[in-house]
């Protein structure tokens, strides 16, 4: 009964979505405020990466935001699953030598290649999120291949989240004291165009955000593994 | 053919938005409905970035001075993008935690015999 | 080129609508990792490289671990 009022829902949808398709054309226009991005972009902030520039500079604010949504995400996480107290004990297969070993070969490396795309945020495709993504994705590595030999130091985990978020807000309200009195103003120097130290606050704000966003994911999958 | 050329990201992202509201309609599973809105997530992601194309566009990187900016593609839509993709996973993150904590209590998932269940 | 995309687009919309007829749920995640993996790659073909590293790091990688580990902690079939 639910399936067949779900589908004529969704057709009267869809008869409405296709009448009003017709007035977005696929691949013709570009609107203004892209066109004032694109040509004014490189000379008021430095970065060669137009979407970078957007995320951190031009709109610096909702970036701040996301980065609170998921900081939230985190503790609410760790709120709800706190008091489940485990009382079996499943069967684990202890890992064999091969496995356990090429994890712990491979964890530097895929480290590396996660702060690489967070430092090198501006110049080429990448960024603090996709950066700090992968840097989760390496300490997942090491849960699944030896499980119970090595734990995550606690304390550098808080210490580097905290620092991360952090730096991002002082940097912001240093904007808003010198110079044009904006948040997240761009009031250092901007150096040398295509090269690794330019564009202003935007690689600093960048390994902030990759810190911050790496630790933060390697808890929450840390917090779901684990046998309280 | 002329039909396809223009229509063919809107038919994969309309059609990715009403598959995933479909499975949020009408399975009873907990965690089938989260999979649902995870669907539906991709689908609206991949609508976003489609309106943002140009024809022969290309990428918005100036990586060497010498790239004209006449035919890059709107970078707008993009940083949006990247935004909502982050908030997805945060939700997804605590959906499923809660979800946990309900197997925990009732001991089943399936959400028609938990609104049977008297307190 | 308009022959790759349509292929593409007609495999991704078969692995979500495959995602609803699974009875085992790890099926099910692994139908919906297949949805994220396509989406990242037509996202490049619409000239968004960042948007691409985004989704196939973050949407289809982390979020198929946290269903796996959430599988693992309650029930496998759908009743």
């Amino acid at each position: 009964m639910r399936k067949i009022i779900g589908i004529i829902l969704l057709i009267i949808i869809a008869w409405g979505i296709i009448i009003s398709l017709q007035e977005i054309p696929f691949g013709t226009s570009r609107s203004e405020v892209a066109d004032y991005y694109i040509n004014k972009g490189i000379e008021e902030t430095g970065a060669a990466n137009i979407v970078t520039s957007v995320v951190v500079n031009y709109r610096g604010l909702d970036t701040l935001g996301e980065v609170t949504i998921l900081f939230l995400a985190a503790i609410g996480l760790g709120a709800v699953l706190a008091t489940i107290i485990r009382k079996e004990d499943r069967k684990t297969v202890k890992a064999s030598l091969i496995l356990s070993t090429g994890c712990k070969f491979l964890f530097p490396f895929v480290l590396l290649f996660g702060a690489y795309i967070f430092i090198h945020g501006h110049l080429t495709p990448g960024g603090g999120f996709q950066g700090g993504a992968i840097i989760a994705s390496a300490f997942l590595l090491m849960y699944l291949g030896c499980y119970k030999e090595k734990r995550i130091n606690e304390t550098g985990i808080i210490i580097s989240e905290s620092l991360g978020g952090l730096v991002f807000v002082i940097i912001g309200l240093i904007g808003l004291a010198v110079g044009t009195h904006y948040f997240l103003n761009n009031f250092i120097p901007k150096g040398e165009f295509n090269t690794l130290l330019s564009a202003g606050i935007i690689p600093i704000i960048y390994v902030a955000i990759g810190f911050k966003v790496g630790s933060e994911l390697s808890k929450i999958i840390e917090l779901l593994l684990e046998e309280s | 053919m002329d039909f396809l050329h223009n229509y063919i990201y809107y038919i994969g992202s309309f059609g990715l938005i009403f598959i995933g509201i479909f499975i949020m309609i009408a399975k009873r599973n907990y965690i089938k409905v989260i999979i649902g809105l995870s669907i539906l997530d991709t689908g609206v992601n991949l609508f976003l970035i489609s309106v943002g194309y140009i024809n022969n566009g290309t990428a918005p990187i100036f990586s060497k001075s010498a790239i004209e900016a006449k035919n890059m593609v709107d970078p707008v839509p993009q940083a949006l993008v990247l935004t909502a993709i982050v908030i997805g996973v945060a939700v997804l993150g605590l959906a499923l935690s809660l979800g946990i904590r309900l197997y925990k209590h009732y001991g089943t998932l399936n959400l028609q015999k938990i609104k049977e269940q008297k307190w | 080129m308009i022959f790759i995309v349509s292929f593409l687009v007609i495999f991704m919309l078969a692995a979500a609508i495959s995602a609803y007829f699974f009875k085992d749920l790890l099926n099910a995640v692994i139908a919906s990792y297949m949805v994220s993996l396509i989406a990242a790659v037509l996202f490049y073909l619409l000239q968004a490289p960042d948007v691409a590293i985004a989704e196939a790091s973050i949407g289809a990688a982390l979020v198929t671990a946290i269903f796996v580990i959430a599988i693992r902690r309650t029930r496998r079939h759908e009743e």
